[in-house]
């Protein structure tokens, strides 16, 4: 398999697109033409369906290139968006092992990791790095283990040390995030940074999916889908630039709706790390267009089921409130009435 | 739960009721590496019975060449560490678990404070050897009745951190000495008999310590006690709990399924609604808050027990 990266960007002339393969393999989070929250787990790991985005651990597609450089571009303005607390450092680097073992494995035309004992070589071809290094020690790496990492893993990660029966927010790699912010949110626990979340509290779903989370065994990782929707390609959605992404959501217009508005996907897994007994917290960003979304007939026909019948307190959460009938009235079109398969993939 | 085929290459008597059992990959892969505190879950066949017990590992948690454990013969217990002290041999292979944490070092501690009591010092094992790589600053104190008895004295390494007490030679345990004079931002790890950990509790209170300073291993076996029997709210199904058998292993008996982790009432994973309950839930589980286990309307099946008229649980 080989994967062609996109010339591409997120942000000013916004040139993200999507191939016709990865228009195919989006993970449409939708399993039924309803929408409820949930924290719906299943299993993660080697041997998910072929070709879709959850075959591999840590799926690498052809917005690789494009993101990484798009995520260093955020570092340079705002350092702040990387933050490890002291005790998490073996934690960054078990963080660390389990990507470059889990890329190699995968991809292995792409990544090599050569170990003798204590002694690494890392090879990324598509970035063209090669770092020979100490494996726990830092002074060997530019960066600590964490950051050195996560600039050549796509996807936000979080790194949740475990105590007092409660997970804690103490590391992060947090660039392409839906509308929350690591600086704010570091040295949290699970209950303070999911204050928000309306409705759901009260169900009791947090508590369980503390309990799930904190009982995550090694070997055993876990998966979910979130979703939200964004104008313009954008990773970046943070809190912090608000001013710069925030105006966007006027710019929809029944006419460039189909082009300007995506469905943004979280990929979230979590992973038991073995040095540090953290959990590892990927949150892999994935976008499409709403044009590009409707050429798959089964997701055009329920996104338009869910999104017209969204609780109204839900589609303020998620923020969309604004173009939400436009983006009905679009979607309308391709809706015929007919039923559609059960589960989130596309017809064959 | 993730687990691996391996074989026992050695089983070595420690002190007359403890005995250490190495399992190493039978074709020599590399094991998951762990963290200290972290236990595995070894799957006993025991004639017609599948016991699964928790161990915590006592090998170097960077050294996955193999996994130990401790075991102490508990003659009047479950079977388990008999079964393990009868039958198991080098060469034997046994089902094990991938490790999990449930007792693992709060590793922004300024020092650290382990206390162990009797065969509680087996998650120390681990931990000391994880605190001396990573140079941090701790103590270790480990009482026991004899020096015959002290199975974790020929498993520690001899460092100044490690203090034995042993009262037979009139050296006792003092936790008011080793509590105070502690430097700010010390955690304190008890493992041991309830007794040991609630006097840590009381003497930690006395000298005002923060509570979430003060961690303890609170997984245990399940305990035995009288028979018992439960109605599956799902098939209207009655299955009797033997008194040497937990009723989470009853209902894997009667292949219910059921998801569990620790099997010792730490996790969380097994907790299982009531329907409805007539007597008295027998809570041995430190999941459960005070008032939900006084609730009656969840039970931890990997640990807790029944006595009264009927029980239906949601399986
Ligand atoms: S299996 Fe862990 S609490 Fe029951």
């Amino acid at each position: 398999m080989t994967i062609r990266f996109n010339d591409e960007t997120f942000r000013d002339d916004y040139s993200y697109h999507n191939s016709p393969e990865a228009i195919r393999r989006f993970p449409f989070p939708f399993d039924k033409d309803d929408y409820m929250y949930s924290v719906n787990m299943e299993p993660h790991g080697t041997g998910g369906r072929a070709g879709s985005v959850f075959e591999k651990r840590f799926d690498v597609d052809e917005h690789y290139v494009a993101e990484m450089r798009d995520r260093a571009i955020t570092l340079a303005s705002d350092p702040l968006r990387c933050q490890s607390l002291p005790h998490m450092e073996l934690a960054g680097w078990d963080l660390l092992e389990l990507i470059m073992q889990c890329k190699a494995e995968d991809y292995p035309e792409l990544f090599q990791l050569h170990r003798d004992g204590d002694r690494w070589h890392w090879v990324n071809r598509p970035l063209g790095i090669e770092q020979r290094f100490t494996f726990l020690d830092p002074t060997t790496l530019p960066c600590g283990p964490m950051e050195y990492i996560t600039r050549q893993a796509q996807g936000d990660f979080a790194v949740l040390d475990q105590r007092e029966n409660n997970l804690w927010m103490d590391a992060g790699m947090v660039t392409s995030q839906a509308d929350w912010s690591l600086d704010f949110d570091i040295g949290m626990n699970f209950f303070e940074w999911h204050a928000p979340v309306p409705k759901a509290a009260e169900m009791g779903i947090f508590q369980r999916a503390l309990k799930f989370l904190l009982a995550i065994p090694q070997g055993s990782p876990s998966r979910r889908l979130n979703w939200t929707m964004t104008v313009n390609p954008r990773l970046d959605t943070s809190p912090e630039n608000y001013h710069l992404w925030g105006p966007e959501k006027r710019t929809i217009t029944p006419e460039n709706v189909g082009a300007k508005q995506y469905l943004r996907v979280e990929l979230q897994s979590f992973w038991r790390l073995p040095r540090s007994n953290a959990l590892a917290f990927p949150i892999r960003c994935y976008l499409i267009a709403l044009q590009d979304l409707v050429t798959v007939p089964k997701w055009a026909r329920r996104l338009h089921r869910v999104i017209r019948d969204l609780p109204d307190e839900l589609a303020e959460y998620k923020g969309f409130t604004v173009n939400r009938q436009i983006i009905t009235d679009y979607l309308a079109q391709f809706d015929d009435g007919k039923p559609t398969s059960p589960g989130i993939f596309a017809d064959d | 739960m993730t687990s691996l085929m391996l074989r026992v290459t050695a089983a070595e008597s420690l002190t007359p009721l403890v005995k250490r059992f190495r399992f190493e990959h039978p074709r020599g892969a590399t094991l998951p590496l762990f963290s200290g505190g972290a236990h595995v879950v070894v799957e006993m066949p025991d004639g017609d019975m599948l016991r699964r017990n928790a161990y915590s590992l006592i090998s170097d948690p960077q050294d996955g060449s193999g996994y130990e454990i401790a075991v102490r013969r508990e003659d009047g217990g479950r079977g388990g560490s008999r079964f393990m002290h009868g039958g198991v041999r080098p060469g034997d292979q046994l089902r094990v678990s991938l490790p999990l944490n449930l007792f693992a070092l709060d590793l922004r501690a300024r020092k650290h404070v382990l206390i162990a009591g009797g065969i509680g010092i087996t998650p120390f094992i681990a931990q000391v050897r994880q605190l001396l790589r990573m140079q941090l600053p701790f103590e270790l104190h480990y009482a026991a009745r004899s020096r015959t008895e002290a199975a974790g004295l020929h498993l520690l390494p001899d460092v100044p951190h490690v203090h034995a007490h042993i009262s037979d030679e009139g050296n006792r345990m003092d936790l008011g000495a080793i509590l105070s004079g502690q430097p700010l931002g010390t955690q304190v790890y008890t493992c041991g008999p309830e007794g040991l950990i609630t006097a840590v509790a009381q003497s930690g209170a006395r000298l005002g310590w923060p509570k979430s300073a003060l961690h303890s291993e609170v997984f245990q076996a399940p305990p035995p006690g009288r028979p018992f029997e439960v109605m599956l709210a799902r098939s209207g199904r009655t299955i009797a709990v033997g008194a040497h058998q937990s009723l989470l292993e009853a209902l894997e008996a009667a292949e219910v399924e059921i998801d569990w982790s620790c099997r010792g009432g730490a996790c969380g994973r097994c907790e299982t609604r009531v329907v409805s309950c007539h007597g008295r839930i027998e809570h041995h589980d430190h999941w459960l808050s005070e008032d939900e286990q006084s609730a009656q309307t969840r039970i931890m099946p990997c640990v807790s027990r029944f006595r009264g008229e009927s029980l239906i649980i949601d399986r």
